[in-house]
């Protein structure tokens, strides 16, 4: 790989303007890419706010600190938070507008003002859901089943929904400039099978965001148009069936679980290649695979369904194909280890962070292949087995990966370096904490505590107080990086081109890069992960 | 660039083609032909849908990406359709 | 037919409304291309959620819906299909205007396709309006009786009515949108911007216009032909 990239002295994108003018209205992938951060760091203080409030109710088996009612809504804020407006546009958002370009050696997305347009939707968006919340919130849980959210709910359903309709606007842009750059704008000699894996794991997103978002949008438009307008689509009264809104919904929202997490390999990927200082271990299986979860995650939302009214049929084959998603999952968890095998590791904070991924992520997946069979999800459907599942997807995965990406190309994202040791201190917190907050949930799922329930028996405070304790420690973890991230920017050490010695076209730019990227445009001439070639270079 | 500049006379031809197709299919709807009306009247529509992808659109002069969006759009959709009637019609809910 | 475009790379680079981050405007050309299709196969999706609930509750409700059906006016969708396909067609004859740099005769189509739209419009207000005087709206002042139908039939026939407003709406929103945006594509016509090497836009638009269009080859069948025997 060969780039004419010279550090440009005192010209970056950061520098280049300082009004507020400069950065609103920006059309550079860069600095939309730190807008979105900026955006998205405050809905996950607010998401994590609403579950520390759920996490002290249930410190205590009576329901004592707030009415049920209040309960309902603190969860189901929590849970439309942290997916739609956390989960969702985190590592694409952030990590992926800022490096897909780069790391395609374009000089930006192949629609500027769409992806400006689309930090705007996302604000909008989440203007219009915090309000909703503000005048009250909704009590219907994230998954707004209905005839409850169409009929019964006494919460600001409709207001919430137009938030979200709006969101996925947002979420459709990024994921279609992603495809049309990865496309058309590809540097000269940058085949498909040169491409970073991060490049990789942000096509498969983008495919499975363009298919299923719209889907979730018609169907939230339903929802809204029935409870508004009383125009009947899903309401049994008229012979309609309430399973065909569960059947659409998850159609966009199972899927949506590989929005999330799809990105997150993609950044371990890198991460592990860069802290082995090997290509990844069979490079084109773990290419391939993320475009198999993107296209057998489509197949599988029917597990979501298996005690709802669904025919057992149709259970068997949602049942038979989930498990199928393993497949691909464990190609990718079987070949970073393989890249791990007589590499060179260096644990620096991002690796941890990796290495926190592949532990907690193995765990979440192995227990959705439990989930899938069906005879066991109705023994434990709807109970905190199941919450503690996806949470070791959800956090354990993609928030890991989304802090591991942050620390990995914070240096060339700022051009400064943060502490270490606070670093590694809050990546080790954020494991413990982890841990201790969900895997005292499989548990209290297998002993049958159900989900959304503000009280429970006596007997399961014990794993109750563990996983609010567990939840304080992580609430630490998380905050850290806050502090130490803001002070490196003033305080940390300067940064060089490479501070890690990784190999890609970013790193091949200044830190932070020019505004353009590249001073010259990059000509791309060997593989991807060519360690050997940058130790032969690098002297 | 390279682009393919359709013939004035081909969209007409293509228009044509539409209309009567439009009138084959009301034709149709008049006689019984018991459940196949509906699969005829969906036969027509991908048909004069087709006509209009192909032509009106470009698809028959673009590359293969465009071609490969259009039929993967699609077939995402009757994967949709497929996987949710597969449900219905195992419970007996179509009657 | 490749020799209509300039294909001088010095031309090409100094083209006004070549983008700053592409290499040319073959480029830039394939990648507005490339993303309208992409654009559209998230409408295909968001129309697939609706056309999937039709298809259940018609096999659900299957003689409720050919009652219902055969209340709708078969004069008037006919002719607004074929309102429609013609506009297909002078968006059609836009692009092709473009491609061959006749500037009169891009306004003209353009113009044409509004009007045609906005006829289009028309005929459905008409429609809709006799919805609401027949009550034939779903909500508490649903109602279905003779001479329509049998009043048995209620539920299936108001969930029909709920499908039916819900993709016509849908549809004409589309419409509306289309209409919008072609009228203010009229202006860079106008000023001849559009031409045999700059004709990008005029072509994207005409894409999303030519699905509208198949949206309603659909809807048309589904809504009003399948009691008529």
């Amino acid at each position: 790989m060969t780039t004419h990239a010279a550090a440009a002295p005192g010209s970056n994108y950061l520098t280049n303007g300082f009004s507020l003018k400069s950065w609103l209205l920006t059309k550079d992938h860069k600095r939309i890419a730190i807008l979105y951060m900026i955006s998205i760091t405050v809905f996950f203080v607010l998401g994590g706010l609403f579950a520390f409030v759920v996490r002290l109710e249930l410190l205590t088996p009576a329901g004592d600190l707030m009415e049920a009612d209040t309960y309902n809504r603190m969860f189901t804020m929590h849970g439309v938070v942290m997916i739609f407006f956390f989960l969702i546009p985190s590592i694409p958002a952030v990590l992926g507008n800022f490096l897909v370009p780069i790391m395609i050696g374009a000089k930006d997305l192949a629609f500027p003002k769409i992806n400006l347009a689309s930090w705007y939707l996302y604000n909008i968006a989440g203007v219009i859901t915090l309000a909703a919340i503000a005048m009250g919130g909704v009590d219907t849980g994230w998954t707004f089943y209905t005839p409850f959210s169409t009929t019964y709910a006494n919460g600001y359903v409709v207001l919430t929904v137009v938030g979200l309709f709006i969101n996925g606007f947002s979420s459709i842009f990024t994921g279609l400039n992603f495809i049309v750059s990865i496309h058309r704008m590809r540097a000269p000699g940058l085949t498909w099978f040169r491409l970073p894996l991060f490049i990789w794991g942000h096509y498969a997103t983008s495919l499975v965001i363009m298919l299923g978002t719209p889907v979730i949008a018609i169907t939230l438009a339903l929802l809204a148009a029935e409870r508004a307008l009383h125009l009947g689509i899903f309401d049994p009264a008229l012979g309609g069936d309430p399973i065909l809104f569960q059947h659409l919904f998850w159609f966009y929202s199972h899927p949506a679980v590989y929005i999330m997490i799809l990105p997150s390999m993609g950044v371990i990927s890198e991460i592990i290649s860069a802290f082995t200082r090997k290509k990844i271990f069979g490079y084109h299986f773990v290419a391939f695979a993320s475009i198999a979860i993107a296209i057998l995650g489509f197949l599988v939302w029917g597990h979501h369904l298996f005690v709802s009214g669904q025919s057992i049929y149709a259970g068997l084959v949602f049942s038979v194909l989930s498990m199928l998603v393993g497949v691909p999952s464990a190609v990718k968890v079987f070949n970073w280890m393989a890249t791990l095998y007589q590499g060179s590791i260096s644990r620096q904070t991002p690796m941890l962070y990796a290495l926190g991924f592949i532990g907690l992520f193995t765990i979440g997946g192995l227990t959705g292949v439990m989930l899938a069979t069906i005879g066991l999800d109705v023994h434990v459907h709807d109970t905190y087995f199941v919450v503690a599942h996806f949470h070791y997807i959800m956090v354990g995965g993609a928030i890991m990966g989304y802090l591991g990406g942050i620390h990995f190309w914070w240096p060339k994202m700022t051009g400064r370096l943060y502490p270490n040791f606070w670093s590694k201190l809050s990546a080790g917190l954020v494991f413990v904490g982890f841990n201790l907050t969900f895997f005292p949930q499989f548990i209290l799922g297998y002993l049958g505590m159900p989900r959304r329930y503000w009280s429970y028996p006596d007997e399961m405070q014990v794993l109750n107080v563990l996983s609010t304790a567990g939840a304080t420690i992580l609430g630490v973890g998380y905050a850290m990086p806050l502090f130490y991230l803001l002070w490196s920017l003033k305080g940390g050490r300067v940064a060089d081109d490479n501070p890690w010695g990784a190999y890609g076209l970013e790193w091949e730019t200044s830190s932070p890069p020019p505004t353009e990227n590249f001073l010259h445009d990059p000509v791309v001439t060997g593989g991807p992960y060519d360690y050997a070639e940058l130790e032969r270079k690098r002297g | 660039m390279s682009h393919h500049v359709v013939s004035r006379k081909l969209y007409f031809g293509i228009f044509a083609a539409l209309m009567v197709l439009t009138v084959i299919t009301v034709a149709v709807a008049f006689v019984d032909l018991g459940r196949l009306n509906d699969v005829v009247m969906l036969a027509i529509a991908t048909l004069k849908a087709v006509l209009v992808i192909l032509y009106f659109m470009h698809v028959k002069y673009s590359g293969k990406l465009t071609a490969l969006t259009v039929v993967g759009g699609f077939m995402f959709f009757f994967i949709m359709i497929a996987m949710i009637m597969m449900d219905y019609i195992g419970r007996g809910f179509l009657g | 037919m490749a020799d209509l475009a300039h294909s001088g790379g010095v031309h090409e680079a100094h083209h006004p409304k070549l983008q700053h981050h592409f290499e040319d405007l073959d480029q830039q050309r394939e990648a507005s291309t490339l993303g309208m299709w992409l654009f559209l196969v998230t409408e295909i999706m968001f129309f697939g959620g609706l056309f999937c609930a039709y298809l259940i509750y018609r096999g659900a409700s299957f003689d409720a819906f050919a009652e219902a059906s055969r209340s709708l006016d078969l004069y008037l969708g006919g002719f607004n299909t074929a309102v429609l396909i013609g506009s297909s067609l002078t968006m059609a004859l836009a692009v092709w205007a473009a491609q061959v740099s006749k500037r009169k005769a891009l306004i003209v189509f353009m113009i044409l396709t509004i009007v045609l739209g906005a006829v289009f419009l028309g005929v459905k207000v008409i429609e809709y309006s006799g919805k609401f005087a027949h009550h034939h709206v779903p909500g508490d002042s649903f109602e279905w009786a003779p001479p329509y139908g049998d009043p048995a039939n209620e539920a299936g026939t108001e969930m029909f009515f709920s499908l039916y407003f819900a993709m016509t709406g849908l549809h004409a929103a589309h419409m509306i949108i289309g209409m919008g945006f072609l009228a203010y594509l009229l202006i860079p016509a106008w000023q001849g911007k559009f031409n045999a090497d700059w004709y990008n836009p005029v072509e994207c638009f005409g894409l999303y216009w030519h699905f509208v269009d198949i949206v309603w080859i659909f809807l048309f069948p589904l809504l009003y032909l399948i009691g008529r025997h």
